[in-house]
């Protein structure tokens, strides 16, 4: 049995020891994407004892330049299903928990119990600050990691060993950006490479956890440049006046909106934007017209779509294909309700509202660009 | 480096809006005053989010500066 370990066996820090707690350790791994895939194979090779997969998402074909554990056969199942299947047969030896939802303000403590330590591995800032939250109020270090274009972010959070410092994601951030302000990588586009690396230098820290190995001087959030291949390490100071921005205890945490701290009700965003993001995803993106039939300037692009307020609930099928929904009508009063709506409809898709509406664009040059 | 100026690393998408995602400044007396040059010159940066890190180490609040000091310019990442 040991077999399989001979070699990690033999490094000073781990030993039989190490090993043992690694076999002992249970691991949650939040997201089973980019991040999590190669996260989560390190963490099984490595021999962690029990693994647990969240994740509420199926496979995408634009998923496999990254997500290594999903192949062409696994497009349209449940991701968390697919990674489950695919480490038991690597290493039978592991113990999979699968949890085929999304992590949200009613469920995170129930799935966070039973285990040790926490990955990270999330595409949005919802996720993030209710991982972060979660994790501070059930006293569980986490791992962060989070990826732009050519840049990745890793940091080990809430580590209350002995002679270390504790620090939330709070105090590098202590609130979320404006919504729609950070594109995520359907936006921004990604490389397979960096998230493996970001993911398997998440797998690292948290092993070095397990088996106590150079427990860090400091709090650090280290950065890497994949174009330089640069590291920059900075160090996070602990600050208390982000603790009380946490809920106060598990209740209230079950009651808090994240979507709505996190700027849900007010994703609104410019037109050099939107257009921006229409143009960089087309075929994801819809400009979502909410006016009624005949309400003048029409804007011409391509990805706009029409889609009255009034026949929202009649014709909202038509944007079940989309990633992306950048909400518009006259003045940006109605795309509100419409956003509202759509949000309830379609939890896990972007959505994006236009500040000020067609007479905002009316004024600007995008708009004559356009029309 | 002049004894007078400060350095400036931009992260992530803050670098479309600055020069380069290494330039210098002048020397400011805080990061408080930083960010109001900043956004004097890079006004693109005044609706983005990001933290500052002083000679590699996450400030919280305003903070002062010593010359030749090396600044980090740190938007959220939300990826993955």
């Amino acid at each position: 049995m040991m077999n399989r370990f001979e070699r990690q066996v033999k490094l000073p820090g781990i030993g039989r020891e190490g090993q043992q707690k690694l076999q002992q350790a249970k691991v949650l791994v939040i997201g089973a994407g980019g991040l999590g895939c190669p996260a989560l194979l390190y963490l099984a090779a490595a021999g962690v004892g029990t693994l647990g997969i969240v994740d509420g998402d199926i496979v995408d074909a634009s998923n496999l330049n990254r997500q290594i554990l999903f192949g062409a056969n696994d497009v349209g199942k449940p991701k968390t299903a697919c990674a489950a299947a695919m480490l038991r047969k690597k290493y039978p030896d592991v113990h999979l928990i699968s949890y085929s939802f999304y992590l949200r303000a009613e469920n995170i403590t129930e799935v966070l119990q039973d285990f040790d330590i926490v990955l990270d591995g999330s595409d949005n800032f919802e996720t993030r600050y209710l991982v972060n939250d979660a994790c501070m109020l059930m006293e569980k270090p986490f791992v962060m990691g989070a990826i732009y274009q050519f840049e990745g972010q890793i940091g080990l959070f809430n580590d209350r060993r002995e002679e270390c410092t504790s620090v939330q994601y709070r105090d590098l951030y202590p609130e979320p950006p404006p919504a729609g302000q950070i594109p995520d990588c359907n936006q921004s586009g990604v490389l397979g490479v960096l998230p493996g690396i970001i993911g398997t230098l998440q797998a690292t820290e948290v092993i070095k956890y397990i088996c106590d190995l150079d427990k860090p001087k400091s709090p650090t959030l280290l950065i890497y440049n994949m174009l330089k291949q640069q590291f920059y390490h900075l160090e996070i100071t602990p600050n208390p006046e982000n603790s009380i921005k946490l809920p106060a205890n598990k209740e209230a945490l079950k009651n808090t909106d994240y979507s709505v701290i996190c700027g849900a009700g007010t994703e609104e965003i410019s037109w050099e934007y939107a257009l921006d993001i229409a143009k960089k995803s087309m075929g994801k993106t819809a400009l979502v017209d909410v006016r009624e039939y005949g309400e003048l300037p029409e804007l011409q692009n391509p990805n706009c779509i029409k889609l009255p307020l009034s026949n929202l609930e009649s014709q909202v099928k038509e944007l079940q294909n989309l990633q992306n929904l950048i909400i518009f009508c006259q003045s940006g009063i109605r795309s509100q309700k419409a956003y509202k709506r759509l949000r309830e409809i379609y939890p896990y898709k972007t959505i994006l509202s236009i500040k000020g509406g067609i007479n905002a664009a009316a004024s600007t040059k995008i708009f004559k660009d356009n029309a | 480096m002049e004894k007078n100026r400060i350095k400036i690393l931009a992260f992530g998408q803050l670098t479309d809006h600055v020069a380069s995602s290494g330039f210098e400044m002048d020397f400011v007396q805080d990061t408080d005053t930083l960010k109001e040059r900043l956004y004097e010159n890079y006004p693109g940066l005044k609706n983005l989010h990001f933290s500052i890190a002083v000679d590699k180490k996450i400030v919280n609040s305003n903070t002062h500066l010593a010359a030749g000091c090396e600044i980090a310019l740190l938007p959220p990442f939300s990826g993955g």
